[in-house]
C-alpha cells in the first residue's frame, strides 16, 4: 500500500506508456515527464507567488490580495488573465527581433535545469552521468538573457539592470559551484540520483545529510546566498530595484512577455532550491526514520515549499544591499569561505570517522570565519554617510 | 540521426556567417552564440556529454558574455560607415577556398586514416575524471593553481578599500551628470567592482540621445 501509494506517478506513467505502439513508447515517455514537470512546476508558480504576497502582506502588517475568491486564493488566475489581455507593447527604437527572443531564451533554460531533479524515488526526467554539470550549464543561459533584455529595449534603466544583474550572476556563480564542488568530491559522482542515494540511511534518528556536517552546513549557506543572488532575489534584487532603476532589465516588457520573466525567475527559484535539496538536504528522502512512510515526492516539494518560505521571510526582512557591497561580499567573503570549504571537504574525507574529524573540521571552519569577517571588518572605515543628491 | 546533424550543422553554420556579415556588433556577438549552442548540440549528439555541457557553460555562459561586455566598453554596438565586406574580399577568399582543398586533399590521402574506424569509446564523465586524475593529473594541477591563483590574485588586487575615498563631490559636470544623479546616491563609485555602473552610465546616455 505504501510502496503503491510512493511509486503511484511512476507506475501510472508505465501503464500509459504500455498502453502505445512500442515503437512510439521512448517519445511518449519524454513527453509525460516533460508534460509533469511543467504542469507542476507552472502550477507551483501560481501558487507561491499568492503565498509570497499574503507572506509579505503579514510581515508588512498589511492583508495582502484578499479579493479574488474565498481569501484570495484565485489571485494568480486573475494575474494570469490580466497579463494574457494586456496590450503587447514594444518601445518604437527598441530591437524587435532580440526583445521578442529574450524572455523564450529565459524560460527555456529554466525548464530544461527542472530535467535533472530527483523529484522522488525513481522520478527523475533524466538521470544524466553529469547532472549537475547540465544543470549550471543550462543556468549559464539566463545571463545571456538578461542581457538581450537589457540592451535590446534601449532604455537607460533596462541596460543598467541588465549590467548589474549580470554582473552579480557572474560573481555569484563562483561561490555558487564551488559550494556544490564539496558535495560532489564526498559522493563521488556529478549524477543527482546517486547524490541523493549518497545520503540515504540514518544514525539512530539522524539522517545521513551533507547539511548535518561542518562543511555541508557551510556549504549549504553559501549555496543559499548564492541561489538568492543568482535568482535575483532580495536582498540582492538590485536588477530591479524598483527605487532605483524602476524595473530594470524587463521596464519595456509588458503583457504576457513580462509575464513570462516573472515566471522563468521563480522557476529559476525552485530550480536552484531543488538542487540545493539534492546536493544538502537528502533530496526526497525523509527527515527522521519513523516517518518514511509518506512518499517520497510529498518530501521534495515539502523541502521545496520550506525553502520558498525561507526566501520570503528574507525578503520581508532584509533591505536591498548596494552594488559595492554585493561585489565585496561575493568577491572577499562568499570566495575565500568557499574555497578552504573544500578544503576543509577534503580534510574531512580523509580522516577516519570520530569525534576528531568533527572537532578538526569544525574548528577549522568557524576559526576561518571569524578571522575573515574580523579582517574585512577592520578594513572598513566607518564614517557618516555622506549624500550628494539627497540632502 | 544524419537529419538531426544536417539541422544542427546549418544552425551552426548560419550562425557563424551571420556572426561574420551582420552589421551590428551585439547582434554578430549573439549569432557567435547561436554558433556556440550548435556546437555544443553537436558534441551532444556525438554522446560527448561532458564537453558538450563545458562547451555551454564556458562558451555561452562566459566567453560570450565577455565578448558583449568588450563591445559595451570600448564602443557603441552602432555600425561604423564602411561596408562589411573588406576590399581584398576575393583574394582573402581564394586563399581560404585553397588552404581548405590542400587539407582536405591531404587528409583524404593520408595513410593514417584507418577506412574502418572502430567504434568510438563511450566516455562517461567519471571514465574522464579517472584520466584526469591519474593519466593527465600534473597538467591539470598546474592548470588549477594557475587559475586559483589567478582568482585569488583578482581578490587582492580589490581588497584594500580607498582610505576616505574622494568625496564625490568634486566631480566635474559633465554631460553625465543628469544620468548620474540616480547612481551617485549610493556613494563609492570610485571601487573597482562598480564597472558595470560605470558602464551602464556611459551607454545610457548614448542610448537616450
Amino acid at each position: 500500500m505504501v510502496e503503491s501509494l510512493d511509486q503511484i506517478f511512476v507506475d501510472l506513467k508505465h501503464l500509459l506508456v504500455t498502453l502505445a505502439p512500442v515503437e512510439w513508447q521512448p517519445f511518449l515517455s519524454a513527453l509525460i515527464s516533460v508534460v509533469g514537470i511543467i504542469v507542476t512546476f507552472a502550477s507551483l508558480f501560481a501558487l507561491s507567488t499568492i503565498l509570497e504576497r499574503k507572506g509579505l502582506g503579514r510581515i508588512q502588517n498589511r492583508f495582502g490580495p484578499n479579493r479574488v475568491g474565498p481569501w484570495g486564493l484565485l489571485q494568480p488566475l486573475a494575474d494570469g488573465l490580466k497579463t494574457l489581455t494586456k496590450e503587447d507593447l514594444v518601445p518604437r527604437a527598441a530591437d524587435k527581433v532580440v526583445h521578442f527572443i529574450a524572455p523564450l531564451v529565459l524560460v527555456i533554460p529554466v525548464f530544461l535545469a527542472l530535467a535533472v531533479l530527483p523529484m522522488g524515488r525513481n522520478m527523475v526526467g533524466v538521470n544524466l552521468d553529469a547532472g549537475v554539470l547540465f544543470f549550471f550549464a543550462v543556468g549559464a543561459a539566463t545571463e545571456l538573457s538578461v542581457f538581450m533584455a537589457g540592451w535590446s529595449s534601449r532604455n537607460k534603466y533596462s541596460l543598467l539592470g541588465a549590467m548589474r544583474a549580470i554582473a552579480q550572476m557572474i560573481s555569484y556563480e563562483v561561490p555558487l559551484i564551488l559550494s556544490a564542488v564539496t558535495v560532489i568530491m564526498m559522493a563521488g559522482s556529478l549524477s543527482t540520483v546517486t547524490i541523493v542515494q549518497a545520503q540515504a540511511g540514518y544514525t539512530g534518528w539522524v539522517p545521513h545529510w551533507y547539511v548535518l556536517t561542518p562543511w555541508g552546513l557551510a556549504g549549504f549557506l553559501l549555496f543559499m546566498i548564492g541561489a538568492a543572488a543568482e535568482s535575483n532575489r532580495s536582498p540582492f534584487d538590485l536588477p530591479e530595484g524598483e527605487s532605483e532603476i524602476i524595473a530594470g532589465y524587463y521596464i519595456e516588457y509588458s503583457g504576457f512577455k513580462f509575464a513570462l520573466f516573472f515566471l522563468g525567475e521563480y522557476v529559476g527559484m525552485f530550480a536552484i532550491s531543488g538542487l540545493a535539496i539534492t546536493l544538502f538536504l537528502g533530496g526526497w528522502q525523509a527527515p527522521i526514520p519513523v516517518l518514511e512512510w509518506i512518499p517520497s515526492y510529498f518530501w521534495f516539494f515539502g523541502k521545496l515549499l520550506a525553502l520558498i518560505a525561507v526566501f520570503i521571510w528574507v525578503r520581508g526582512t532584509l533591505p536591498r544591499l548596494r552594488m559595492d557591497q554585493l561585489m565585496n561580499f561575493a568577491w572577499k567573503f562568499m570566495l575565500p569561505m568557499a574555497l578552504f570549504n573544500i578544503l576543509v571537504t577534503g580534510l574531512w574525507r580523509f580522516i577516519p570517522t570520530g569525534w576528531e574529524r568533527w572537532f578538526i573540521c569544525t574548528l577549522l571552519i568557524v576559526g576561518a570565519y571569524v578571522t575573515l569577517g574580523r579582517t574585512l571588518f577592520q578594513q572598513k572605515h566607518w564614517a557618516k554617510r555622506s549624500y550628494r543628491f539627497a540632502e | 540521426m544524419p537529419l538531426v546533424f544536417v539541422v544542427l550543422s546549418l544552425l551552426t553554420l548560419a550562425g557563424a556567417i551571420a556572426a561574420m556579415s551582420l552589421r551590428n556588433l551585439v547582434h554578430c556577438a549573439l549569432a557567435l552564440t547561436a554558433t556556440f549552442a550548435g556546437l555544443a548540440a553537436l558534441y551532444l549528439q556525438l554522446d560527448a556529454q561532458f564537453a558538450g555541457f563545458a562547451q555551454v557553460l564556458v562558451y555561452i555562459g562566459a566567453v560570450s558574455i565577455l565578448i558583449v561586455f568588450a563591445i559595451l566598453l570600448t564602443r557603441g554596438a552602432e555600425p561604423g560607415g564602411q561596408s562589411v565586406f573588406s576590399a581584398s574580399w576575393f583574394w582573402g577568399g581564394a586563399v581560404a577556398l585553397m588552404v581548405f582543398g590542400i587539407l582536405s586533399g591531404i587528409i583524404l590521402s593520408s595513410k593514417a586514416l584507418p577506412l574502418d574506424s572502430p567504434p568510438p569509446p563511450r566516455a562517461t564523465v567519471s571514465q574522464i575524471g579517472d584520466q584526469l586524475m591519474t593519466k593527465y593529473v600534473l597538467p591539470l594541477e598546474v592548470l588549477g593553481l594557475l587559475l586559483t591563483s589567478a582568482l585569488i590574485g583578482a581578490v587582492i588586487v580589490a581588497i584594500p578599500e580607498k582610505v576616505a575615498a574622494a568625496p564625490v563631490r568634486t566631480q566635474p559636470t559633465s554631460a553625465g551628470t543628469r544620468n548620474g544623479e540616480t547612481l551617485r546616491i549610493h556613494g563609492e563609485l570610485s571601487n573597482p567592482p562598480d564597472l558595470p555602473l560605470g558602464v551602464g552610465q556611459g551607454e545610457s546616455s548614448e542610448v537616450s540621445s
